[in-house]
């Protein structure tokens, strides 16, 4: 019951710190309303998708398109709203397949300890001698512009440090009294593991999460560079912005804004990040 | 740390075979082949060719026909390129892959500790903000859009700096490449030696050193930065290893002919042999760096040191 | 005291950094670029796409090898530059026998290899055995069909090369039998597999029918073309100089040609613009109107032998009615393809073989018609209550290809109410697709081997291995035919005009339009003329201010 209590007052001065932290809160709010934004799409989105107006090919910002077209007459604003759904399924999800995949390995791990421990860390140790953005570009090349497939890929990459991370902090819990004392009650494995050590390394996993999602929406973004991104006529940021790499010096609009808007993603997720990290470890203090 | 090589070197062995099974398995399921081409081949000719390459025989036969070469150092015949080996365009590729990374390694090293450590020695002022912002928004901005940002602005609307190549002679064509990959690097490089700087700076040794009544540059450079770059030291091996596996990126961008672009033209190409040659190769790289970090980690930080022993 | 010298450590520290920078920035200030320099070293820079695969002209399928080995070999007869016919090559005149079918050659001889000995005959008989000879498996063997007994000596029917039709009299004659009367014979000799290769170097490094020996590289490499190969460098450069054994060396001007391989347009782009090539491949086509304008006199649009069209598997229930593709058909607005997309001034296609005002014209037409296209579709069972099933577009990862994949998409849904979904998939895969006939519709492209209708109508024959449709038409087979056997231009072309007219009206294909070639040359390049299938020989071509 105690440790309940401490717990809450933990998270409770954490949510304090982060408050206080003005950049790390200004990056929540942004990737909130991008959230939102991205959610609403289909209700707010000016026009179709893959709507075409052929005659106004690559227009710059307008009334009626208020960040330009691109070369098909397509409404820049609306494939970015379109895009964003994309990128961040794409950055959210793979974080979650690494996070199941980590969590509970590292779990397993830093609870059985011994050789079981040692094992599955060497396991993860020999892995990251795998060349994954490699292994990544082959399957999206043999088995085609895939979403699903692209989440576990990436996710099976990122697995590894969030492995590391909670498999030290498991360890180090393993021995403290309430574990003694629920093994002592005869609580089964499973459940400590899930009820009580999970809890307590989810500060570290929330705050490597917050900073796995951007580097995921980055690698989407050079797998579109070579070609194998989100399949046409749908868009992604990463997309967006290798075609607006392409035509910087016809159209201006076409790179600036998508990686504007992918760069204050990426920066608002790092401050978050950042900020978490600091809030949730009292040394900070 | 003798044990520590001979174990990693040990645990090395399994993981390469898994890469280039998984790799083997994964290239012989893609759809089309090497010798497709858009004028149709013709099916006496595509048997002539399979046959020429054993790629007729079964696939277990192919996949210990390729291990038993590889033990021998032979990584086969290029499929795309019919008159080269994997071997002899591996090591065409190789270093310029090398010393692309090898520059943008010290160049992220450099910069990133300048600013980091600048950071640290002032704390919450104007030197602080502004060199994290940068290297924050170095990390932000995919190198997809800052290489061909800097050759527009440097190569076209300048004319100070080569839009493309590797070039021996012109050591300025090296200059964009390597800024555009270096970049995120020097700013992890700066986030972490800023993190390192501060907690050295805060600890009794230091203070120590100052009340000696050393000079503050002594004291910064013989004491703190020793302590403060562990994390940096610690980050170079996956950093390594990761601008070794992200080179593709630049290489293209600037065509340059290093490993990475081949990769990525033998994946598309289907070039069996090829893919599988480099994939090795650069998984073996990555081993190695990541042996290397760990022993000049443990060398520097004595607790390190203990841990591993463990 | 110790913050300032904290200071101007930091200081300092941080200016170096900088100085170093600004060092290395200024030092290479603006220096010329090579084009500039090349009026001086009469060296020209070619952008050339992919890296070649080899330089065995027996053995490469590619644009990118063939503009090598224009330089390092020649064939018996020579491409006019201006795109006139053809020249003398290694032959310095022929006679062709009034059926058409018996061509004599006599060499010139003067041609020698790049080592100084001759061109002679028999190096040509040796170099069409190889690539006839089955063990070689070379791709463009059927280059050669068109010789007596070819075909079936290269799928093996046959043994002894001495019954196919080419012969060495003596050392300076050869005569060519052909199976029927081709009058496109001589282009085929413009094309690089029929190009001859030196016997003694095939041999040093292999058997006759050898693929990738190392008889390709530099100093190992023995041609017979206006320049030879100085150095290779993978994906990087081929440097080629002037060969002072070329027979007709005086009219060669430019000293060294380099070739340098990109397989990214916007970086050879950029290499363009910088001064670093006199000529650049391919313009994006997001770039092709700004170009225009800002680089009127280099920006060149030029007729190309080549349609772009999407294939219709016609195997697929959903596209089995003749009526349906029709109505697919009519429903594109090709010249708003053309011009608001392609905008390369490509021509919107009526015909599959692209029309020649010169020689083959079809008198085929397409119109771009919504009310015809919906009506054809209502009478193949299609209405708002029984929709169209859901069909796929696939194309291969490109730029260009999407842009097009996507406009045909939005028209279709504008004037059909269909939905269509795009399928992008690699080079490889989509091949392998369309080989297996594992798709709807699928885009292509298809440059003429030799500037003659057959090298596209032939393509659509039964069981053709570029047909890739599934679509048969026996009346079709036996126009293709007939126009084989024909005897005059003039009856060849009205069968070919017959064919066409089943093409379009059963439509296994959809043309879109006729290729443009869309580059960029730089004014000091002379002597450098449009053709119709992109060859200019780099012996009449110089470099002045």
């Amino acid at each position: 019951m105690n440790e309940l209590v401490s717990t809450s007052n933990l998270w409770r001065d954490a949510l304090r710190r982060l408050k206080a932290n003005r950049l790390a809160l200004a990056g929540a709010i942004f990737v909130f309303v991008l959230i939102l934004l991205a959610l609403l799409t289909p209700f707010i989105a000016p026009y179709e998708y893959d709507f075409q107006n052929r005659g106004l090919s690559s227009s710059g910002p307008s009334l009626n398109h208020w960040l330009g077209t691109d070369y098909l007459g397509r409404d820049l604003l609306t494939r970015m709203l379109y895009g964003s759904r994309i990128s961040l399924l794409v950055g959210f999800v793979a974080t979650f397949v690494a996070l199941i995949i980590g969590v509970s390995w590292g779990t397993v791990a830093g609870y059985l300890g011994g050789r079981v421990d040692s094992l599955m860390m060497r396991i993860v140790d020999a892995l990251y001698g795998i060349p994954f953005i490699i292994l990544i570009i082959l399957l999206m090349v043999v088995f085609g512009r895939n979403l699903v497939l692209m989440f576990l890929a990436i996710g099976a990459v990122e697995w590894l440090t969030m492995a590391r991370i909670v498999r030290a902090q498991v360890t180090s819990l393993r021995r403290t009294e309430f574990v003694l004392a629920a093994q002592a009650m005869g609580v089964s494995s499973i459940s400590i593991m899930t009820r009580h050590l999970f809890p307590n390394t989810l500060g570290p996993v929330i705050v490597y999460a917050t900073l796995t999602v951007p580097q995921v929406m980055l690698l989407e973004a050079f797998l579109s560079f070579l070609g194998l991104g989100v399949q046409a006529p749908m868009s992604s940021w990463g997309l967006l912005i290798r075609d607006g790499a392409v035509s910087m010096e016809e159209s201006w609009w076409l790179l600036v804004f998508p990686a504007t808007v992918f760069s204050i993603t990426l920066f608002s997720l790092n401050f978050l990040g950042d900020g978490l990290r600091d809030a949730l470890d009292p040394r900070s203090n | 740390m003798v044990g520590l090589i001979f174990n990693r070197l040990l645990v090395a062995i399994p993981v390469l075979l898994a890469v280039i099974t998984i790799t083997f398995l994964m290239i012989h399921s893609a759809p089309g082949g090497p010798f497709d081409y858009d004028r149709v081949v013709s099916s006496e000719v595509m048997q002539q060719l399979n046959q020429k390459y054993n790629l007729d025989a079964p696939l277990y036969e192919q996949y210990f026909d390729y291990l038993s070469n590889l033990l021998r150092g032979d990584l086969g015949p290029s499929f795309r390129y019919p008159g080269r080996t994997v071997n002899e365009m591996i090591f065409s590729g190789l270093p310029i892959t090398f010393e692309l990374a090898l520059y943008s390694i010290a160049f992220a090293i450099l910069l990133g500790i300048c600013f980091g450590s600048m950071a640290a020695l002032k704390r919450n002022t104007w030197l602080d903000y502004l060199p994290m912002t940068i290297s924050m928004a170095g990390i932000c901005i995919p190198s997809i859009v800052l290489g061909p940002l800097l050759s527009l602005v440097f190569g076209i609307w300048l004319g100070w700096l080569p839009v493309s190549g590797w070039i021996d002679g012109i050591p300025e064509s090296k200059i964009l490449p390597v800024i555009t990959l270096g970049t995120a690097y020097a700013a992890y490089c700066a986030r972490l030696s800023r993190g390192g700087m501060l907690e050295v700076l805060g600890q009794d040794y230091i203070r120590t050193a100052r009340a000696k009544g050393l000079s503050e540059f002594r004291v910064v450079v013989f004491h703190a930065l020793r302590g403060g770059l562990i994390p940096v030291v610690s980050f170079l091996g996956p950093a390594i290893a990761g601008l070794l596996a992200g080179s593709f990126v630049v290489e293209t961008i600037f065509n340059i002919p290093g490993l990475g672009r081949f990769y990525v033209q033998a994946a598309f190409n289907r070039d069996y042999t090829m893919i599988l040659g480099t994939t090795i190769f650069f998984s073996f790289l990555i081993i190695i760096f990541n042996l290397l970090a760990d022993i000049v980690g443990a060398a520097m930080d004595p607790r390190v040191r203990e841990d591993n022993s463990k | 005291m110790k913050n300032l010298k904290l200071k101007i450590f930091s200081i300092s520290r941080t200016l170096v950094v900088f100085l170093l920078f600004n060092i290395l920035i200024l030092s290479c200030g603006q220096r010329s670029t090579p084009v500039e320099d090349s009026i001086q070293d009469q060296v020209l820079y070619l952008g050339n796409g992919t890296e070649p695969q080899d330089l065995d002209p027996h053995i490469v399928t590619g644009v990118p090898e063939h503009k090598v080995l224009l330089s390092l070999l020649e064939g018996l007869v020579v491409s006019h530059p201006e795109g006139k016919g053809y020249l003398p090559g290694v032959a310095k005149k022929w006679e062709i026998s009034d059926d058409g079918k018996e061509y004599l050659f006599y060499l010139n001889e003067n041609a020698k290899w790049s080592n100084g000995a001759r061109v002679t005959a028999e190096d040509f008989v040796y170099s069409w055995k190889r690539i006839l000879l089955p063990t070689t498996a070379a791709q463009y063997a059927y280059m050669l069909y068109v010789l007596e007994n070819a075909e079936d000596f290269n799928k093996g029917k046959i043994q002894d090369f001495s019954k196919v039709g080419v012969k060495a009299i003596n050392d300076s004659t050869l005569k060519v039998t052909l199976r029927n009367s081709t009058p496109y014979f001589l282009s085929l000799l413009v094309h690089y597999s029929t190009w001859p290769v030196y016997k003694p170097i095939i041999e040093k490094f292999g058997e006759i029918d050898s693929r990738g020996t190392e008889w390709t590289r530099p100093g190992n490499f023995i041609g017979n073309g206006p320049y030879v190969l100085e150095e290779w460098k993978l994906n990087d450069v081929i440097i080629v100089k002037k060969n002072p054994y070329y027979w007709d060396k005086d009219t060669v001007s430019i000293k060294e040609i380099r070739f340098f391989a990109s397989d990214n347009e916007t970086s050879e782009d950029l290499r363009y613009r910088s001064g670093m090539l006199h000529y650049l491949n391919t313009i994006k086509v997001t770039k092709i109107q700004s170009y225009k304008e800002s680089y009127p006199k280099q920006t060149r649009i030029e007729p190309y032998y080549g349609t772009y069209y999407y294939r219709i598997n016609v195997t697929k229930d959903e596209l089995k009615d003749k009526k349906v593709r029709q109505a697919l058909s009519h429903a594109i607005n090709r010249k708003e393809i053309v011009e608001k997309v392609s905008r390369g001034e490509q021509i919107p296609a009526f015909s599959f073989t692209p029309p020649d005002p010169v020689n083959f014209y079809p008198s085929t037409q397409i119109e771009f018609n919504p009310k015809k296209a919906r009506k054809l579709f209502k009478e193949a069972g299609f209405s708002e209550s029984k929709k169209f099933p859901k069909i796929e577009i696939l194309y291969n990862t490109s730029e260009g290809h999407q842009k097009i994949a996507e406009a045909i998409q939005a028209m279709w849904k504008e004037n059909l109410n269909i939905d269509v979904e795009l399928v992008n998939v690699d080079w490889k895969t989509y091949l392998d697709r369309q080989k297996n006939l594992d798709f709807y519709i699928s885009r292509a492209g298809w440059i003429g081997d030799y500037p003659d209708p057959n090298s596209f109508l032939d393509m659509m024959l039964s069981g053709g291995g570029n047909n890739q449709t599934g679509w048969s038409n026996l009346e079709y087979d036996n126009l293709i035919r007939k126009a084989a056997e024909a005897t005059s231009t003039e009856e060849r072309y009205k069968y070919f005009d017959k064919a066409e007219h089943i093409l379009i009206d059963e439509l296994p294909l959809i043309p879109i339009y006729t290729y443009t070639r869309v580059y960029m040359l730089h004014p000091y390049v002379k002597g450098w003329h449009p053709t119709i299938l992109d060859t200019h020989p780099y012996q009449f071509l110089s470099l002045e201010p």
